[in-house]
C-alpha cells in the first residue's frame, strides 16, 4: 500500500519536474535561485571575509580594482565579501520567516476550514484583522519594540506574513471536507486530528507549496526594507543592511555605484527568481492559465 | 445597495478599529521595562520621585484602569508627548500630513492613469511585444525594493545628470523672487519622490487591469456586442473597460496600506517631510509615543479606506449581496 503511494508520489514529482523543465520562466527562476543558494552555502568558504574587520583609511569607498572586485564600502570593507556573507543572512532570514508563516498559515487555515463553526469564524476574524493592518508599519513597530537581532527579524516577518496563506488553505479545506473520502474516514471513526493531518494536509499541500514561493519573495523584500530602515542586526549584515550603510554614508550622492548597486541587484534577482517560479507553478497547477 | 450591507460593513470596521486600539495599547506595553524608564533617563532620580511620577502617570493603577485612561485621552486627541520633538504627538503628526497627502495623491493619480492605459494596451495586444514589455516592467518593479529604485533614480537624475534636487521640500537657504519661483522649486523637489512612488504602483495597476480586462473580454455580453456589429475599439472602450475598472477601485483603496509602506521608504530616501519620514525618525530615535501615534493613525486610515472600498463597490456593483 505505502509502496504504491510512494510510487505515485515519485511519478508525480518526475512529471512535475518535467513540466518545470518545459517552462522557460521556471527554468530561469530555478537557475538563479540555485546560484544564490550555492553562493550562500559555499561562498563564505571559498571567499573568506569578516564583516567586523574594517579597512584602513585609504581603503574607504574605493572603486572596483583587482584586489577588491566590487570595490570597498564606507568602512573600507570588501563589497564582494559583504555581498557573499550577506547572501547567507538574507536567504536564511527569508527561508526561516517563510517557514514560520507557512506553518502558522496552514495550521490556522486547516483549523478554520475544518471547524466551520465559532472557532473557524474566530480564526477568520483574527486573519482578516492581520490582513487589514498595513504590513510595513506593523513590522517596523514590532521590530522596534522587540529589538534588533536576526531572530527577532525572522519572528517579525514570519508572524506578520501568514494571513494570506490561511485564507487560501481554508477555502481549499472547505472544499476537500465535502469529498466522499472524508465522509468515509468519519464513518470508520477517525477523529478530527487524524482527518486533518492524514487526509486534508496532503491535499492542501500543493497549494501551500505554491504559496510558499510568493511568501518567500515577500519575506526577502521585507527583510531588505526592514534592515534598510535601521531594524537590521548590525552584527550580521544582510543585503538590506549593506543598503542601509550605503544610504547613511551617502554612497549615491558621491556616485559610489559599486556600493549600492550589487546588494540591490541581488535582491531583485532573488525576488524575480521566486516570481518566475511562481508563474511556472501556476501554469503547471492550473493548465487553463496557459497562454494568458 | 442594501441597508443591512452598509450597517454590517460599518460595524465590522468599528470592531476592527476597537481591536486596533486594544492591540496598539498592549503592543507598547510588552516592551521591556515600563514606560517611565524611557521618560526619565535621569540616573539621579530618587526612588521617591519615581514613585510620585508613577502615581502621576497612573502606573500603579490596575491595567484596566490604565487602559480606560488611555482610551479617554485618545478620544480627547491626546496621544502623549513626543520625546524627540518635545511637543504633543498630534501636533507633530499634524504638520506632516500635507506633504504626504500631496506626494502620495499625485503619485496615485499618475499611476492609476498610466496603469490603466498600459493594462488596456497589454490586454488588447495579448502576447504581443507590448504585452511582454508591460509584463516585464511589472515584474521588475515588483521585485525592486522601493527605496532602492529611489536611490537609483537619485544617482541618475541628480548625481549624474544634475537635473533634479535630491532631498527635502524646498532648497534650504534659498530666497525666492516670487511665489512662482518658490512653487517651481517645490515642484522640482516633488518630481523624483512622486516618480519613484508611481513607478512601483504603475506595474501593479497595469497587471491588474490587464488580467481583469482579459477576463471581461471572454464574457457573453462582449460576444453579443461584436455580434451586433460594433467595431473592436468601440466594444473595448464602451463595454469592456468600464466593467474592468470596477474591481480596480476596490484594489486601489485596499492598496493604501502598501502605498503607505512605500511612502515610508520614499520619504526616507528623499527626506520628504511627511508622515513616512517622521516614522523613520521616530524609529531611529525610539520615540515610542510618536511611533504609537503614527501607527494608530495609519492603521485607522487604512481601515477607513477599506470600508469606503467595500461601500463603493457595493454601490457600483448591484450584484454584491453580502
Amino acid at each position: 500500500m505505502s509502496d504504491i503511494r510512494s510510487e505515485i508520489r515519485n511519478r508525480k514529482l518526475v512529471q512535475f519536474l518535467k513540466s518545470l523543465k518545459s517552462s522557460k520562466m521556471g527554468m530561469i527562476g530555478a537557475v538563479i535561485l540555485v546560484f544564490f543558494l550555492l553562493l550562500a552555502v559555499f561562498g563564505p568558504i571559498i571567499y573568506p571575509y569578516d564583516p567586523q574587520v574594517f579597512g584602513s583609511g585609504g581603503e574607504v569607498m574605493n572603486p572596483p580594482s583587482s584586489e577588491h572586485p566590487l570595490g570597498t564600502d564606507d568602512m573600507g570593507r570588501d563589497v564582494l565579501g559583504s555581498l557573499i556573507s550577506g547572501a547567507r543572512v538574507s536567504l536564511l532570514i527569508g527561508v526561516l520567516a517563510t517557514l514560520i508563516s507557512m506553518v502558522v498559515g496552514t495550521v490556522l487555515g486547516i483549523l478554520a476550514g475544518y471547524y466551520d463553526n465559532k472557532l473557524g469564524a474566530l480564526i477568520m476574524r483574527f486573519t482578516d484583522f492581520f490582513l487589514v493592518i498595513p504590513w510595513l508599519p506593523l513590522m517596523l513597530v514590532l521590530a522596534a519594540i522587540l529589538g534588533t537581532s536576526v531572530w527577532n527579524i525572522i519572528l517579525v516577518i514570519g508572524l506578520t506574513g501568514w494571513a494570506g496563506t490561511t485564507r487560501v488553505v481554508r477555502a481549499q479545506t472547505l472544499s476537500i471536507k465535502e469529498r466522499p473520502f472524508i465522509e468515509r474516514a468519519v464513518a470508520i471513526g477517525s477523529d478530527g486530528k487524524h482527518i486533518m493531518v492524514k487526509h486534508i494536509l496532503p491535499n492542501v499541500f500543493p497549494l501551500v507549496f505554491a504559496n510558499t514561493i510568493l511568501v518567500s519573495a515577500v519575506a526577502i523584500l521585507s527583510e531588505t526594507t526592514l534592515s534598510f530602515l535601521g531594524m537590521g542586526d548590525p552584527t550580521r549584515p544582510s543585503w538590506g543592511m549593506m543598503l542601509h550603510y550605503a544610504f547613511e554614508s551617502g554612497a549615491a550622492s558621491i556616485g559610489a555605484y559599486w556600493f549600492f548597486i550589487p546588494p540591490g541587484l541581488a535582491v531583485v534577482l532573488v525576488v524575480l527568481s521566486f516570481t518566475f517560479l511562481g508563474y511556472a507553478f501556476d501554469e503547471i497547477l492550473n493548465p487553463k492559465l496557459k497562454g494568458r | 445597495m442594501k441597508r443591512s450591507y452598509v450597517i454590517k460593513k460599518v460595524l465590522q470596521a468599528l470592531l476592527t478599529i476597537a481591536a486596533i486600539l486594544i492591540f496598539n495599547y498592549f503592543l507598547f506595553r510588552i516592551m521591556p521595562g515600563d514606560p517611565l524608564q524611557s521618560v526619565m533617563r535621569n540616573p539621579k532620580a530618587t526612588p521617591e520621585a519615581v514613585e510620585r511620577l508613577k502615581a502621576l502617570y497612573g502606573l500603579n493603577d490596575p491595567w484596566y484602569l490604565q487602559f480606560w485612561i488611555y482610551i479617554k485621552h485618545l478620544f480627547q486627541g491626546d496621544l502623549g508627548m513626543s520625546f524627540l520633538y518635545k511637543k504633543p504627538v498630534y501636533e507633530v503628526i499634524g504638520t506632516r500630513l500635507l506633504p504626504t497627502i500631496l506626494m502620495v495623491g499625485l503619485a496615485e493619480v499618475l499611476a492609476i492613469i498610466s496603469g490603466i492605459i498600459m493594462g488596456i494596451m497589454a490586454a488588447v495586444r495579448r502576447g504581443k511585444s507590448v504585452d511582454v514589455a508591460s509584463l516585464s516592467f511589472s515584474l521588475i518593479t515588483y521585485a525592486m525594493p522601493t527605496f532602492w529604485l529611489g536611490i537609483i533614480l537619485v544617482s541618475i537624475f541628480s548625481v549624474s545628470l544634475h537635473l533634479l534636487p535630491t532631498t527635502g521640500l524646498l532648497t534650504p537657504g534659498q530666497t525666492y523672487s516670487s511665489t512662482f519661483a518658490m512653487l517651481a522649486d517645490g515642484i522640482r523637489h516633488l518630481i523624483l519622490p512622486t516618480l519613484t512612488m508611481s513607478l512601483v504602483l504603475i506595474g501593479e495597476y497595469a497587471l491588474l487591469m490587464r488580467n481583469t480586462l482579459i477576463d471581461v473580454l471572454t464574457e457573453d455580453y462582449i460576444t453579443t456586442a461584436y455580434a451586433k456589429g460594433f467595431k473592436e475599439d468601440y466594444v473595448i472602450k464602451k463595454h469592456a473597460v468600464p466593467n474592468a475598472t470596477l474591481p480596480m477601485i476596490t484594489i486601489i483603496a485596499m492598496n493604501l496600506g502598501l502605498v503607505i509602506g512605500g511612502a515610508i521608504q520614499v520619504e526616507t530616501i528623499f527626506s520628504w517631510p511627511g508622515i513616512g519620514r517622521l516614522m523613520y525618525d521616530a524609529l531611529t530615535a525610539r520615540d515610542y509615543p510618536l511611533l504609537q501615534g503614527i501607527f494608530l493613525m495609519i492603521t485607522v486610515c487604512v481601515i477607513i479606506a477599506n470600508l469606503l472600498a467595500d461601500l463603493t463597490y457595493g454601490y457600483l456593483d448591484p450584484r454584491v449581496k453580502q
